[in-house]
């Protein structure tokens, strides 16, 4: 009997699917190393912050709010709990807080360009112009239909984050969008 | 309708989910007849209403909402883990 040979290959939640430039709106993969949930313990907020200063150099993210930069960000990620984004969770954050690997479990995409804003106005359903929505502000909300976590990472660009199983969803949703945007011209 | 999360801020309706009304649980011990009362029996008003809502779409916070059932004003929000609603559990 012949021996089969099987090689496993990594692949992106949007792998096949971008980078997409629409107009001047530009929709490309971002494949972070890793992705931890933090969710601190009971009164641990404090030296949970303290904990991630000294292991990752940013501190635990205020509500609405990231921390940290483009190699290693924190990011909330709703009631009690904040999502890090880049390096590997250092162990010693599981004394303070329970932290849960979800680096295969969301897809990370980044929106950017002059019509970003207009391309998000239609999918969701709050104010995301750069006045309001600035530079290390971010949001859980909706996208269509998908439970959505956006953060501004520049003056002109959003990361768009959503479940890996909506990756295909997320591009067409946005695809379109950026379509229609450019249409208008 | 726009319900003020206090986390998130004033969000669209179509980013929570009704979750019933808002009832101190009874205690552990209390008799069938009161735990009857809790499970089925409800107020129907026609005005304010402690109810609970779930920004299921948002920061999944559970959220104590007085709301007007007749012209769906909001008129107060609070998180539900503030709202006493919970019995305490007796660890002794």
């Amino acid at each position: 009997m012949a021996e089969t040979e099987m090689q496993l290959a990594a692949k992106s939640p949007c792998a096949g699917l971008l980078p997409l430039t629409i107009g001047d709106v530009t929709l490309t993969e971002d494949t972070p190393a890793a992705m931890t949930l933090i969710a601190p313990y009971k009164g641990q907020e404090k030296p949970l912050s303290d904990a991630l200063n000294a292991a990752h150099g940013m501190g635990f993210p205020a509500p609405n709010r990231a921390t940290g930069n483009a190699e290693a960000r924190a990011i909330w990620f709703g009631r009690a709990q904040a999502l890090l984004v880049g390096p590997v969770a250092d162990p010693k954050l599981a004394a303070h807080a329970a932290l849960t690997d979800l680096s295969d479990g969301w897809a990370v995409v980044r929106l950017e360009g002059a019509h970003a804003e207009e391309v998000m106005a239609r999918l969701v359903p709050i104010d995301l112009r750069p006045q309001v929505f600035k530079r290390g502000h971010t949001a859980r909300t909706e996208l269509q239909h998908m439970m959505a976590s956006i953060t501004r990472i520049g003056p002109k660009a959003l990361q768009i984050m959503v479940f890996r199983s909506f990756a295909d969803t997320l591009v067409h949703d946005l695809k379109r969008a950026m379509e229609a945007v450019a249409a208008r011209g | 309708m726009r319900i003020t999360c206090p986390l998130c801020g004033a969000r669209d309706h179509r980013e929570f989910t009704y979750k019933g009304a808002a009832l101190p649980v009874p205690a552990l011990d209390s008799g069938v007849a009161e735990w009857d009362a809790h499970v089925h029996l409800r107020e129907n008003p026609a005005g304010p209403h402690e109810e609970l809502w779930q920004h299921a779409m948002g920061c999944g916070a559970w959220l104590k909402v007085r709301r007007n059932t007749v012209s769906h004003e909001i008129l107060a929000v609070e998180l539900a883990q503030d709202a006493g609603l919970v019995i305490k559990e007796d660890r002794s």
